[in-house]
């Protein structure tokens, strides 16, 4: 069970997937103009990481190992087209928003790299645990990213109005305040994980 | 006209990197040394526009008549440029060795290239409006082409600046923290003010 509850926790913090492996960039940069957008697109992957991990696992004998790629990329985009089309059904407004960046799921190189290198070789169990936690990780990130922009460019975090008119930062929602943000967040992990050692 | 809107507003206005955010990956990854960051805009100009002119076919003469194109577009078109970047690697080493050994190594690395699935699918499903206060419409198959090279163009041009800056980057000391990619983001973020200058010219 501790092997388990590592596969879990993994994703979280030590091998956090935009923190510290820095996978899946675009939709972080876009998608955090605020915090409810960054956490939706992160769960949205969640849903996708969960289910391609748990697919892949169990077809791991049928897939021949030479056409493994195109055949994990045709079980992510259906379940990618899949949250597509209940996303459009259930919650229009966050489709609206996300955009394109709800199809793009399928290239996200997250999602690809976790069945590549856990759910192919891994029996069911293990690898739902893992597309959970790197999932949950990525949401986290995603949040974190969301808040700190949201905050400084709007003055409020989850649409909770803080701070007053005057004090917003406008350009943290423009597209460069992204770069700043997340190369910033990154400098502090950087300095924490240097300071563990 | 059209036209020339159409490239000014993709290369610069609306940039692929520095405002839609699509192909930060690659930007991130082969931008360590200007003749890497061309060897890789060459590749992306021929991939994306090659991808773009099949997607937009598929989508108008096989997906649009069966009325599959709300549930088959994802799964039909990373499949067609998946398979596109694998033929265009076999045909280019048959034909052109050279152009293969340039482009080799970065050709397998567009297919996870979120900028050629991002612009097959904006071109088939976003409506645009060139003429004020002419109703916006989906692009024709010459406007989706030249809307696929101006992504390229810039998604090259900012990838050869972004390369350039980074050279000088690596001979200075930055904090411990900030080396490498803070650092890189952060000019990222610089050169994406820079490029919002470019706002409301079109």
């Amino acid at each position: 069970m501790s092997n388990n509850l590592k596969t879990f926790t993994k994703g979280l913090i030590k091998e956090n997937p935009i923190l510290v492996l820095l996978l899946g960039c675009c939709p972080t940069l876009a998608t955090t103009t605020s915090a409810i957008n960054g956490m939706s697109m992160g769960l949205a992957t969640t849903f996708v990481l969960v289910l391609s991990n748990i697919f892949i696992s169990l077809l791991k004998g049928f897939i021949p190992d030479k056409v493994r790629i195109p055949c994990f990329i045709v079980v992510i985009a259906s379940f990618v087209t899949l949250v597509q089309l209940l996303m459009q059904a259930y919650v229009p407004d966050i489709y609206e928003t996300l955009g394109l960046f709800i199809p793009l799921i399928v290239v996200n190189c997250i999602v690809l790299g976790r069945a590549e290198a856990f759910a192919s070789k891994n029996p069911v169990w293990p690898s739902l645990l893992d597309g959970l936690g790197m999932g949950l990780g990525f949401t986290f990130a995603l949040t974190l990213l969301g808040c700190i922009r949201e905050f400084l460019g709007n003055g409020s975090i989850f649409g909770l109005g803080i701070l007053p008119e005057t004090a917003k930062i406008l350009v943290f929602i423009l597209p460069p305040g992204a770069f700043f943000c997340l190369g910033f967040v990154i400098a502090i992990v950087n300095k924490l994980k240097k300071e563990s050692h | 006209m059209k036209y020339l809107i159409i490239i000014l507003s993709t290369v610069l206005v609306n940039n692929v990197i520095f405002s839609q955010f699509l192909g930060i990956c690659p930007f991130l990854g082969t931008s360590k040394k200007t003749s890497t960051a061309l060897g890789m805009g060459a590749a992306v100009i021929f991939v994306l526009t090659l991808a773009t002119l099949v997607t937009w076919l598929t989508n108008r003469y096989i997906l649009m008549p069966l009325g599959l194109d709300k549930f088959l577009q994802t799964i039909a078109f990373i499949l067609i440029i998946a398979a596109l970047v694998q033929m265009v690697e076999i045909i280019l080493k048959k034909i052109s060795p050279s152009l293969y050994t340039a482009l080799g190594v970065f050709l397998p690395l567009i297919t996870t290239n979120c900028a050629v699935l991002g612009v097959s699918l904006t071109v088939v499903t976003k409506e645009f409006s060139f003429v004020e206060g002419q109703a916006a419409q989906l692009l024709s198959l010459g406007e989706s082409i030249v809307y696929a090279v101006g992504i390229a163009l810039g998604f090259a041009l900012a990838l050869i600046i972004f390369a350039g800056v980074r050279e000088h980057i690596d001979l200075m000391e930055p904090p411990k923290g900030m080396k490498g990619t803070p650092i890189a983001l952060i000019t990222a973020g610089i050169l994406a003010l820079a490029f919002m200058g470019f706002t409301g010219i079109v």
